[in-house]
């Protein structure tokens, strides 16, 4: 297939109808508005259902009521509104349905600003809603990549019964590059689904799709499972992206629109004989931890976690794994406010010349 | 003689409600219903927040569990992506009527095509009594000790007269199910609103007056009385939209 230059948000959103993707609801927030606009107008065309909800509330709820009949379905906002969509994430994960959820993310606390930021790691990484389950979260730092994430995601969803998150900054969302789209699944031959709440051919069971769960030992029995299943994702799923790391001194760690400006970084200073490299995590949760301990600390003499967003939100996963073989420093913006040309660059050398505190 | 037979969509099991809640009469007139209309495999009952929630032990058929207060957005996603289903939730008061307030209207707004039918029984059973936004004046609640007070607290919502504001829905009534009478309307009623829906008519939305022996601390007896007399002159049963009044009977 030829290729066809679009805007983040949109080839996300043309990626979710590839993927067989056939209910979409959500509410207006910057900077992710592209995508409820662009699936207004093209779910209809495939036969799917568009629904602009009326709060993110409702909307992932929505998504959580189409999931359940066996539909692909995604909503997507932005920080504002993930947050509002937290408790339909938590029932999705708690009833067992699957969805993706997509976070165009901004800057923040509170309303924080429009401009594109990275502050929402610890929320998708962490707790994405109450009750102590994870999700996949999936980091694009190009827009091919951004369509092909999003193109598997239901996959990963569907095969764990589990939400997936696709995080990515404004900065992405809004650019514009030439990606090549998959090709299109047919939803109905993407198979019955176990949970689907229709009677199939033949079907006497009534079906049940719930998230209280009694007595207790049922519940514990669940997060057992999900448990079970984190250590799989650790095992079988992790993504990244490790560039220039096999000789390197020092390690950028950086995912997204950051990555991606890093690597320009890691390129000039390579040439001037800096012996540089990065750790990109693909899939932020799970975290690709392998890659920090298969490295050899007797080279590695510290890494630079460069991210929109301050505090750093990635420092104590990559922590978690050096265990003070090395130092992390911080290179970091935040507030809608990016790196400027030289920022990475000029930053990161002054840390390989002995200059960082 | 027509024999009396428990509805194919309820289970042999006791239902857990209090001894004399109607929800155990409204959910067994839903059932009746939806029995008579062959409808008991094609039919997906969401279950929200609420005594309503004891439904999961005791209706038989399919079922899919909503938050507190999403029970409309849950069925729109749902009946949108499967038209051919015969959908409703079962709401209660606080459910409906406070956290689920902006779920109920957008739904009803947007004409989704399926039933909800509204439990109001004044108080948040589940939790123990608390005030709801159906409270009425003067009603002594676990969070209106001296009984509500407008001055602070506002005045009992009535979602039937909101609702039927709006252009979109089709069907909108109200009935007491303190009496036989009460009763008998209230299930033609459902029948009516499944009717409209299974015909792609738009939105349907059925308010049953009921009670709640044990945190208004009457015995059932009593609660027919005490609804007679407080309730039902300020939820005024009635009929407050019908769009299809001479089209479908
Ligand atoms: C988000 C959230 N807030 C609060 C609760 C606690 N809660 C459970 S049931 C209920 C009240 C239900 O009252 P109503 O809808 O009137 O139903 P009733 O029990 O009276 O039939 C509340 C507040 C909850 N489950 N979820
Ligand atoms: S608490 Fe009230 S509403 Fe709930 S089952 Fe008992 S009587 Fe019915
Ligand atoms: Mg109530």
């Amino acid at each position: 297939m030829a290729k066809v230059l679009m805007k983040g948000c949109e080839a996300i959103a043309e990626a979710a109808v590839r993927a067989g993707c056939r209910f979409f609801a959500g509410y207006p927030i910057t900077p992710q508005n592209e995508i409820p606009e662009y699936l207004s107008w093209r779910l209809p065309e495939v036969g799917g259902v568009f629904v602009q909800g009326e709060s993110e509330v409702a909307s992932v709820n929505m998504v959580y009521g189409a999931a359940a009949s066996g539909c692909r379905a995604m909503t997507s906002s932005s920080g504002p509104g993930i947050s509002l969509k937290a408790e339909g994430i938590s029932y999705l994960a708690g009833t067992g349905l699957p969805a993706v959820i997509v976070n165009i993310s901004r800057g923040g606390p509170g309303l924080g600003s429009i401009q594109p930021a990275q502050q929402d790691y610890l929320q998708a990484t962490k707790a994405l809603g109450h009750g102590g389950f994870r999700a996949m979260v999936f980091a694009p730092a190009t827009l091919q990549e951004a369509v092909d994430l999003t193109y598997n995601a239901w996959d990963y969803a569907e095969r764990d019964r589990n939400p997936v998150m696709i995080l990515m900054d404004g900065c992405l969302g809004a650019i514009m590059e030439l990606v090549e789209f998959p090709e299109m699944k047919d939803p109905d031959r993407l198979g019955t689904k176990a949970w689907d709440l229709n009677r199939h051919e033949g079907d006497t069971r009534s079906a049940r799709l719930l998230s209280p769960y009694f007595p207790e030992a049922i519940l514990e029995l669940k997060n057992t499972s999900q448990k079970k299943m984190n250590e799989r994702w650790a095992q079988n799923d992790v993504q990244v992206e490790e560039f220039m790391t096999e000789d390197a001194e020092y390690i950028i760690v950086a995912y997204g629109i950051s990555a991606r400006v890093s690597k320009e970084a890691i390129l000039r200073l390579r040439e001037e004989g800096y012996k540089v490299g990065m750790i990109r995590p693909i899939t932020l949760y799970p975290f690709p931890k392998e890659s920090f301990r298969k490295l050899n600390y007797e080279q590695v003499k510290g890494f630079i976690d460069v991210e929109l967003a301050i505090p750093a939100q990635m420092h104590d996963d990559i922590e978690l794994e050096v265990k003070g073989r090395a130092p992390i420093y911080e290179y970091c913006r935040s507030g809608g406010l990016l790196f400027d040309d030289d920022g990475v660059y000029a930053a990161v050398k002054k840390i390989l010349d002995g200059g960082a505190k | 003689m027509a024999e009396y037979k428990r509805p194919e969509s309820l289970k042999k099991t006791p239902s857990g409600f209090c001894p004399g809640c109607m929800h155990s009469l409204a959910t067994k007139l839903i059932a009746e219903v939806i029995g008579e209309m062959g409808q008991a495999n094609n039919c997906v009952h969401i279950v929200p927040v609420g005594c309503s929630t004891l439904n999961l032990a005791y209706w038989q058929g399919d079922l899919l569990g909503a938050a507190h207060g999403r029970a409309p957005a849950v069925a729109t996603g749902f009946k949108r992506s499967n038209p051919d289903r015969l959908v409703f939730a079962y709401q209660g008061d606080g459910d409906l009527a406070a956290i689920g307030l902006a779920e109920i209207m957008g739904a009803a707004n947007r004409g989704e095509n399926f039933t909800v039918i509204f439990f109001n029984n004044q108080t948040y059973g589940m939790t123990g009594g608390q005030m709801a936004p159906t409270t009425l004046i003067g009603q002594k609640t676990t969070t209106t000790r001296n009984g509500r007070d407008a001055e602070t607290t506002g005045y009992p919502m009535k979602m039937c007269e909101l609702i039927s504001t709006l252009e979109a829905p089709a069907f909108v009534a109200r009935y007491a199910l303190n009496t036989p009478k009460g009763c008998k309307d209230a299930k033609k009623a459902i029948r009516k609103a499944f009717e409209i829906q299974m015909a792609g008519k738009g939105f349907t939305f059925i308010e049953l007056l009921g009670n709640c022996p044990t945190n208004w601390g009457l015995s059932p007896l009593k609660t027919l009385e005490y609804m007679e007399s407080n309730t039902i002159p300020y939820f005024v049963p009635g009929v407050y939209k019908d769009k299809y009044k001479d089209e479908v009977k």
